[in-house]
């Protein structure tokens, strides 16, 4: 395994910050929109957001949830690793709301429209956009595109995007990983 | 940990400390689902369920029942009472009739300790236990449990009249206790469980009456204690024989949470039962 830093603790700050802009930007004061995190690992860029957000750009009232898609996916009892769900926490219906789905890296899609299906259960929202922090261009199984990305990546099937948080990890980062023998 | 070490849920003594941690905190994200506006997943959308239920059961039948529809499970339901059973077929035809319609997972209740160990033996299909007769009633004690969660790993006690109480269930781990007052004293949570009269082929205590005078809760007792215990009971309830109305309608009482963690404990067992049925 080689890895390679895509995305240094700088870069993704600067990159954080424009995401949020652009939030604002479609968004306004967020009266109307929700911002979902996807679980497990969409919840750390969902909490960042959020604090900057609120901390620097002052959008006080901001409506967010975690949403586990763990009983909607598609393989179940077809992957050899068993799922593990995790919390759903959503207190809220998302009827006629501006829905933005929050994730940390895009790569079929698959998890993606696990989450339309369950975002179903809270509700029938006014529509509903896509954030990643990596977009993964190539091997998307479904027809699923980002609204807003941090980056663009070209990364092949046995290449991992790997996403490291100062809360999971202990820095931040974004590192391409390669298996060598590939 | 995130798969069961059974194929089958046919007792507590099969599954380990692990496997019981993994279906409460399975339990609680199924107890979400359930609170939410449409209480509903679609994880088991491919499986089949049989319930079969050679006795009588309400609560049980009607709680595996919506688990299984609110995990999107396709449900088919069997009672003996208007069955080919009372024309004489035996278990194995019985079931394997029933599996010859592809069915995956079973969920059976019979009068007959070990039925459940039995079937599994012979049939291809898992098998989940809704109560053997004086044997196990697996989902009943991991809805128990998960309800007095934050006391797991609790001492237990029994308390009840020394001919109900079986022969040296101490060597389990537990302790005996034939003074109703003592035992309240002594615990947190009383499980007030029911006089199985349909199990009692013989008088094990004189009188119904007597049997409440000794063993019945009522709030004069209760309030005597001096500090306040919660009370559950699997239902039905024999009002005014184990436990007065009083007490089972009080704040003290959690008979109706049980009911409701009973449906999300149930999802998660046929959840984690079915996720172990490889897809070809």
């Amino acid at each position: 395994m080689s890895q390679k830093l895509l995305l240094d603790a700088t870069a993704l700050n600067i990159t954080l910050h424009r995401l949020a802009c652009q939030l604002i930007e479609n968004h306004g004061d967020f009266k109307q929109t929700v911002l979902i995190g996807i679980q497990p690992r969409g919840t750390f860029l969902l909490n960042r957001l959020t604090q900057l957000l609120q901390d620097h750009y002052e959008i006080s009232d901001l409506l967010s949830g975690k949403l586990d898609i763990t009983f909607y996916r598609d393989d179940f009892r077809r992957s050899n690793e068993p799922l593990k769900a995790n919390s759903t926490e959503i207190n809220f219906l998302i009827e006629d709301k501006k829905v933005v789905l929050i994730d940390d890296v895009l790569y079929t899609g698959r998890s993606i429209r696990s989450a339309l299906t369950a975002l179903q259960s809270f509700g029938r929202p006014e529509h509903i956009e896509l954030l990643t922090l990596i977009d993964r261009r190539f091997s998307r199984h479904l027809p699923i595109q980002p609204d807003y990305k941090g980056r663009q990546v070209d990364a092949i099937d046995n290449q991992k995007v790997k996403v490291h948080w100062k809360e999971n990890a202990g820095e931040d980062a974004v590192y391409l990983l390669k298996n060598k023998e590939n | 940990m995130s798969e069961l070490s059974v194929d089958h849920v046919l007792g507590i003594k099969y599954l380990t400390p692990q496997d019981i941690q993994l279906i409460h905190q399975t339990a609680d994200q199924f107890k979400e689902v359930i609170n939410r506006p449409i209480k509903k997943v679609p994880s088991l959308r491919d499986i089949t369920v049989a319930n079969l239920f050679f006795e009588n059961s309400t609560r049980t039948k009607l709680s595996f029942e919506l688990a299984e529809k609110r995990l999107s499970a396709d449900v088919i339901n069997f009672s003996a009472a208007q069955s080919s059973v009372k024309k004489g077929e035996t278990l194995i035809d019985t079931v394997n009739n029933i599996l010859a319609m592809k069915v995956d997972v079973v969920v059976m209740r019979h009068p007959n300790p070990g039925a459940g160990v039995f079937l599994s033996n012979h049939i291809n299909a898992r098998i989940v236990n809704a109560g053997d007769g004086a044997h196990e009633h697996p989902t009943q004690a991991l809805l128990d449990s998960y309800s007095i969660r934050e006391k797991l790993g609790a001492e237990v006690m029994v308390c009840g009249p020394a001919t109900l109480i079986p022969k040296h269930i101490e060597k389990l781990g537990v302790q005996v206790e034939l003074d109703l007052r003592k035992a309240l004293q002594w615990c947190d949570v009383a499980n007030m469980l029911r006089v199985q009269n349909e199990r009692m082929d013989i008088s094990y205590f004189p009188s119904v009456r007597e049997y409440t005078q000794q063993y019945g809760v009522n709030m004069e007792l209760l309030q005597s204690l001096d500090k306040e215990i919660t009370i559950m009971h699997p239902g039905p309830i024999n009002r005014g024989v184990e436990i007065t109305s009083e007490v089972a309608d009080s704040d003290q009482a959690i008979i109706l949470n049980q009911v409701e963690n009973g449906v999300a404990v149930r999802m998660a067992v046929l959840y984690l039962v079915a996720s172990k049925i490889k897809r070809n």
